[in-house]
């Protein structure tokens, strides 16, 4: 076979590749590129979105021929053109393939396509179905011709943007006027520790969508906020559900659940000042002097007591550490120590002082004998010292005789030679 | 009953011959006297390696499991453990410290001309084993520190020229450092580096009996007065000894050797690691050496450079000698003044940049 009846076929195989590699034509990019206006923005914004990083194009959505540069061919309904969706039409609209198994295959095999479904179960959803337009749709959420992956840190739906995302609709008060809800939650959010969590970067802390849900979001009813609290808080939910506060709070009784003592949406750090003093969440409920209120004031009591043992011995120890005395083992301990005050807080939760003096007991045992090492250790540190002394002294002594031994030896001329010229 | 024991004793070991000896030998007296302590406090201090290291294995475990605990345990639970641990490391860095003014007494008094060559070789050879104890030593706390810092010791060996790689792979017993390489070390430290030592330590010490002490060549041997070595140098020498027991005693106990954290493969490596001081010089000149330099790689170029160096150092007094028997004093005083300052300067860089 000659060599150019092989490279023939290789060459024709190289240039259908060369074709299929280039992006096709796409007349509505074009078209809408040159435009001026409102009508021009989707062709601008389109080149970040996620829908033609995986090669799909505005027809796609819209329908119409994006091969013709004639807008009577490409936007004729012959070509299946359909245009804008009206904005009670736009969930269906995106739901043609997110709700389809088949087609999100093709992109992403673990694509959840429940979305749509989900949506019609939310506030949002059912409103809408109702007719009122100013609820949010997808493209409120996750914008419009520059859609982004949720995982890229400018999508509007990435964790740390998400609160400001509701709070566009949610913190605003025309908005939200016709629907008497508050509209201080956003406020309230930022000072709250998740949101503190969720700046320094710990994207697995509470955002909007962790309680409320995202395509099915709707406020969680006060029966279900210590399962929803509980979803992180999982050892802390189950002591509170066997605690004698769980039926008090419970939505029979008209409670509110964990958010009675900690709030919702701006939820500040615990401490003890909840248990008792003058801002104490207890004396909500429980008089001073009343027996519950003991019992708090004795559980605040025990908390500060072994927090306050604790960081005593972890002083002592690190004096100790400072002057070079080996500690590590005392220190590695102290660490138990700190697990047991977790576990005091966690059985805290169980309003019950019989489990709580459990941990705080053990902590305790710890904290002693962690002082104990520590302080055995500074006592060594000067015991060491002193020892070093009395070595010096007799060395020096030592040294001093040796130093008038060799003066009186050679006094008498003993072992001095004398060069012999 | 002594006498004759003594009697019995002499009549087997010759005992009266190495009195003989003793009563001959003699040690000038001029300006330079005071450094001849030093090589006295070098043996002493080889001395205290000795019955601390022998103690310390009596409770440490070479394994990478008990290492660090065993260690832990010597500090903490076994009677003046931490004495004899905190004696043994700072033993070893103040022996580095002495062997290295030992060393440069030697060379700015010209103590290397013939007839010594061989007391200089060996000398040299010596302070590289010295070392040697120092590199492996560091590994077996196998602590945080020392295990990044064996890693950074043996990718440098690794990168020497043919030989390299292989070599690496016999220090660590393996691609990486790890178990093999801390039974390794421990092998060396307390068998291999011992033996070399002890026969190296015997031929020094038996070749300054041999050839005397040296006196500088701007004094005439014969116009200086002598003392005798036993008693009159020797209880000199024990006073300075025990100005050093005194020192590593007061270090000991009031700058304890610090533990640190168990060595953990995963972690990354603590941030500014860097050997012991004493091969700071040469790692602050490689950090300082470009990668490349003109066709070769700047690493090897380093390493070259110090082999090539530490060659010539050994072989001082075959350059430093003229043909006549001359010292060219102008010279290796200028050399070693050199030599001195490059390692004090960059040592200090090494140290605080």
């Amino acid at each position: 076979m000659k060599p150019i009846a092989i490279l023939i076929p290789i060459l024709a195989a190289a240039v259908a590749a060369q074709q299929v590699a280039q992006p096709s034509k796409d007349a509505c990019i074009e078209c809408h590129t040159a435009m001026d206006g409102p009508i021009q923005q989707p062709a601008l914004l389109i080149k970040d979105d996620i829908h033609m990083a995986n090669g799909l194009s505005c027809a796609d959505c819209h329908g119409g021929d994006r091969t013709s540069d004639d807008p009577t061919v490409a936007m004729s309904t012959a070509k299946g053109f359909i245009g804008a969706p009206k904005r009670t039409a736009i969930p269906q609209f995106c739901a043609r393939c997110h709700a389809s198994p088949d087609f999100m295959r093709r992109f992403r095999p673990q694509q959840r396509v429940d979305q749509f479904e989900l949506y019609k179960t939310s506030v949002h959803g059912k409103k809408l179905a109702a007719g009122d337009e100013n609820v949010a749709t997808c493209i409120d959420c996750h914008s419009v011709h520059d859609i982004r992956a949720v995982k890229n840190p400018q999508a509007p739906v990435y964790p740390s943007r998400i609160p400001d995302t509701c709070g566009r609709c949610h913190a605003d008060a025309g908005k939200m006027a016709k629907y008497g809800i508050p509209t201080n939650q956003l406020d309230q959010y930022h000072t709250s520790v998740h949101w503190a969590a969720l700046q320094k970067g710990d994207l697995a802390a509470p955002n909007c969508a962790s309680c409320h849900g995202n395509h099915g979001a709707k406020p969680p009813e006060v029966a279900s906020v210590a399962a929803v609290c509980g979803n992180c808080h999982v050892l802390f939910a189950q002591n509170y559900d066997k605690s004698v506060h769980a039926p008090i709070f419970s939505a029979a009784s008209g409670g509110g659940g964990c958010i009675v003592c900690h709030s919702n949406h701006g939820i500040q750090k615990p401490s003890t000042a909840m248990l008792a003093g003058a801002k104490a969440v207890c004396s909500g409920c429980h008089e001073p002097g009343t027996p519950g209120a003991k019992t708090a004031g004795q559980m605040a009591q025990w908390i500060d007591g072994l927090g306050d043992a604790l960081k005593h011995s972890e002083a002592v120890l690190g004096e100790a550490d400072k002057a070079g005395m080996e500690v590590s083992e005392a220190q590695v301990r102290l660490d138990d120590g700190r697990d047991d005050l977790v576990k005091a807080r966690l059985a805290m939760h169980t309003f019950n002082p019989d489990e709580m003096h459990k941990p705080i007991e053990a902590g305790m045992a710890i904290a002693d004998e962690t002082l104990r090492a520590g302080q055995q250790a500074l006592h060594e540190k000067n015991v060491r010292r002193v020892g070093l002394a009395i070595s010096v002294f007799f060395i020096a002594v030592t040294v001093a005789a040796l130093w008038f031994f060799i003066r009186r030896l050679e006094a008498s001329g003993s072992g001095r030679l004398e060069p012999s010229n | 009953m002594a006498t004759n024991a003594i009697q019995w004793l002499d009549n087997r070991l010759g005992l009266s011959e190495i009195k003989k000896l003793a009563d001959h030998k003699t040690v000038p007296v001029h300006s330079a006297t005071r450094w001849y302590y030093f090589g006295g406090i070098t043996l002493f201090l080889i001395g205290i390696q000795i019955v601390t290291g022998t103690l310390l294995l009596f409770y440490y475990r070479p394994t990478v499991a008990e290492g660090f605990d065993s260690v832990r345990f010597i500090m903490t639970r076994v009677e003046f453990g931490w004495l004899i641990r905190s004696i043994h490391s700072w033993s070893a860095n103040l022996l580095i410290f002495v062997a290295f003014i030992h060393m440069f007494s030697v060379v700015f008094t010209h103590a290397y001309r013939p007839p010594r060559e061989l007391t200089w070789a060996s000398g040299i050879v010596l302070l590289g084993l010295m070392l040697g104890f120092g590199f492996s030593g560091y590994l077996l706390p196998w602590n945080q520190i020392s295990y990044f810092a064996t890693k950074v010791g043996t990718d440098v060996a690794g990168s020497v020229p043919l030989v390299g790689e292989a070599m690496a792979r016999v220090l660590r017993g393996g691609d990486d450092v790890g178990a093999a390489t801390l039974t390794r070390f421990f092998a060396l430290h307390v068998m291999v580096l011992p033996m070399i030592t002890a026969a190296l330590v015997g031929m020094h010490v038996l070749l300054v009996q041999k050839n005397g002490m040296s006196t500088p060549p701007w004094i005439a041997a014969d116009r200086v007065r002598h003392i005798k070595f036993f008693p009159n140098f020797f209880l000199r020498e024990l006073m300075v000894w025990y100005g050093a027991l005194a020192a590593l005693g007061a270090l000991a106990a009031l700058f304890p050797w610090e533990l640190g954290i168990k060595a953990d493969p995963f972690a990354s490596a603590p941030k500014g690691i860097r050997p012991e001081w004493y091969f700071l010089a040469q790692f602050y000149t490689l950090k300082l050496i470009p990668s490349r330099v003109w066709i070769f790689e700047g690493e090897l170029l380093g390493i070259a450079g110090f082999g090539i160096g530490a060659l010539a150092w050994a072989l001082l007094p075959a350059w430093g000698v003229k043909r006549s028997g001359e010292v060219r004093q102008r010279l290796v005083t200028g050399a070693a003044i050199f030599v001195a300052a490059y390692l004090a300067v960059f040592t200090a860089l090494g140290y605080f940049k």
